[in-house]
């Protein structure tokens, strides 16, 4: 069924279909409609959950946690100033090893004040061992929600998982969007059933005290390893969800025109959408240029990337957050990657509160990329898009 | 591609404008999507709403700067920001308004208008001094574009409005007949 549906309502009907038995969610713009759609299909009965209001984002993690210690596949959402006051929560609902998966839209961090859209909050949230899967349609926003319990609840990674998607680009955006039936979604998606739960009838402990000699390290190390396993279970389930769905967004890393592209442009988001346009009239115009989009973040496709990286003349990475004082998250981990190899990277920092991310200002991108593989680098990063710059 | 630009007043309805006309383009088969410069609505502040239809698969996502068409919901915008900002000259306006086409002045090869507010008020959308009017210059545009027909106006209304949809369909009717349209 093909329904015109807003990157929000993408998510809800994502958490419906996934059947999600516990949501706790407390409301702040752009998430809000996503638990408004959530909380109207549960009223209407066509959502068989529970839905538990609390006072605060803190709160809605810890009710989460909570609940999916039972045993039960819970959801929630939240942006910006409310995900950064859940930061304690996160830490402890990867920590406890919770496949908990919550819908971010992706907000600016105040002051000043704003409700746009960039990356900060999510990046900021980088290292709560949570992963982080950023979306670039809404299509991809409700196919992404299914295909992130299958991940998250793989016994061999057991992470908690966020769903990203930019505030109002796609959060407030209708495009049409292929809903699939709940046999299908029931099919790809077995029951949750873990084998550590709370449960009177056989007692366990959890999130109890170790001292420094006791398995706190061995514990953090395992965790480590989910994560970096979660990287081949990524693109296994995005296989997966093609023979069953027809639909793939590449697991990890998704590419465009990358077959003899010596420039390349990393991106994470919905900009990749509008980047793949100005990849095709730059490639009109024998412009030899091609588009990477990272849809883990968390975990990172180093290694992958590197092999999809190492023979180009140059690489760009355009980040959508920033890190006062040096370049931002993605350009860090692109250039990780590509360590020991004479390639010139070099990263852009824009689009920050919402700052709109034209089609103009990526082909700009696109020939610095070009002009940097001929001339060589001019500088590790720049800010673009700044009032006032006569370059940009 | 086909990219749509609408004008209105908070509470005038403009972001279900935009929404109706793209799921009125998406039942006839076009590629669509729609969305809102989200401001931080007030009722009566201007609000701005983009469409764009096409034949294939739409993917750019940045907002709208040269737009084919304009719909202006709201006459006192004309001289409140500009509605025509980034307009191709051979597109189209259409203003929600008592005026003919002859008496704006503007350098774009077509210039509609319809008195929506009045017709929104006999159906008794919205108050008198805030008549929500989407529905109605939805005809209007239907006829003055061609862009997408009565009938898919109608059922897309019917698909979007969940309240008083006889009433915005007769509205939807009523400015298809009786919008004004001037090519220069």
């Amino acid at each position: 069924m093909i329904k015109m549906l807003t990157g929000n309502y993408a998510s809800a009907w994502g958490a419906k279909l996934a059947r999600a038995r516990v949501v706790a969610a407390y409301p702040i713009t752009p998430q809000t409609t996503i638990v408004e759609k959530i909380a109207e299909f549960i009223a209407n009965g066509e959502f068989d959950g529970k839905y538990i209001r609390v006072e605060s984002e803190h709160s809605a993690m810890a009710a989460c946690i909570a609940a999916e210690n039972t045993g039960v596949r819970t959801f929630t959402a939240t942006s910006s100033h409310g995900l950064a006051l859940m930061h304690e929560m996160l830490h402890w609902a990867a920590g406890a090893r919770l496949p908990i998966v919550m819908s971010v839209v992706n907000r600016a961090l105040g002051p000043p004040w704003s409700i746009w859209s960039d990356q900060q909050d999510t990046i900021s949230q980088r290292d709560t061992g949570w992963l982080q899967i950023y979306t670039e349609n809404n299509q991809e926003v409700l196919d992404s929600i299914i295909m992130a319990y299958r991940i998250a609840e793989n016994e061999n990674v057991l992470l908690p998982i966020m769903v990203i998607e930019d505030a109002f680009i796609l959060s407030h955006t209708m495009e049409p969007v292929d809903i699939p039936s709940q046999e299908l979604v029931d099919k790809f998606l077995p029951e949750y059933d873990p084998k550590y739960k709370l449960d009177p009838s056989s007692p366990m402990g959890f999130g109890s005290l170790v001292m420094p000699e006791g398995p706190f390290m061995e514990y953090k190390f395992k965790g480590h390893e989910a994560m970096r396993s979660a990287l081949k279970i990524i693109d296994e389930v995005d296989s997966l969800f093609k023979e069953n769905f027809g639909r793939s967004y590449g697991g990890s890393i998704d590419t465009y025109r990358i077959d003899g592209a010596d420039y390349i442009l990393v991106i994470m988001g919905s900009v990749a959408s509008t980047g793949k346009e100005v990849v095709d009239k730059l490639r009109e115009n024998g412009k030899n240029v091609g588009l990477v989009r990272i849809r883990s973040f968390r975990p990172f496709p180093h290694e992958r990337l590197r092999e999809i990286l190492k023979n180009r003349r140059a690489v760009g990475i355009f980040d959508r957050s920033y890190t006062f004082g040096y370049g931002g998250a993605l350009f860090s981990e692109v250039r990780n990657s590509l360590y020991g190899l004479s390639i010139p990277v070099k990263g852009y920092i824009g689009g920050l509160g919402g700052r709109d991310i034209t089609l103009d200002i990526l082909e700009k991108i696109f020939n610095d990329i070009i002009k940097i593989g001929k001339e060589g680098l001019d500088r590790d990063y720049e800010w673009v898009g700044l009032i006032g710059d006569k370059r940009w | 591609m086909l990219e749509i630009r609408f004008h209105g007043r908070g509470g005038q309805g403009a972001v279900i404008a935009s929404e109706i006309l793209a799921t009125a383009a998406f039942m006839e088969g076009k590629y669509v999507s729609s969305f809102p410069y989200f401001g931080v609505e007030r009722r009566g502040a201007p609000v701005t709403a983009f469409t764009r239809i096409d034949s294939r698969p739409i993917r750019v996502k940045t907002q709208i700067y040269s737009p084919d068409h304009v719909i202006v919901l709201d006459h006192s915008l004309v001289n409140a920001v500009n509605v025509i900002a980034g307009m191709k000259r051979d597109g189209l306006i259409l203003i929600n308004t008592v005026k003919n086409p002859e008496d704006f002045l503007f350098d774009i090869k077509t210039v509609a208008t319809v008195n929506a507010s009045e017709i929104a008020l006999k159906h008794s959308l919205g108050s008198h001094s805030a008549p929500i009017v989407n529905t109605s210059i939805l005809g209007a545009y239907a006829a003055a574009s061609g862009v997408v027909s009565l009938e898919s106006v109608k059922k897309a209304i019917g698909e979007v409005v969940s309240r008083m949809v006889d009433e915005n369909i007769a509205s939807a009717e009523e400015a298809y007949k009786s919008v004004k349209v001037m090519k220069r």
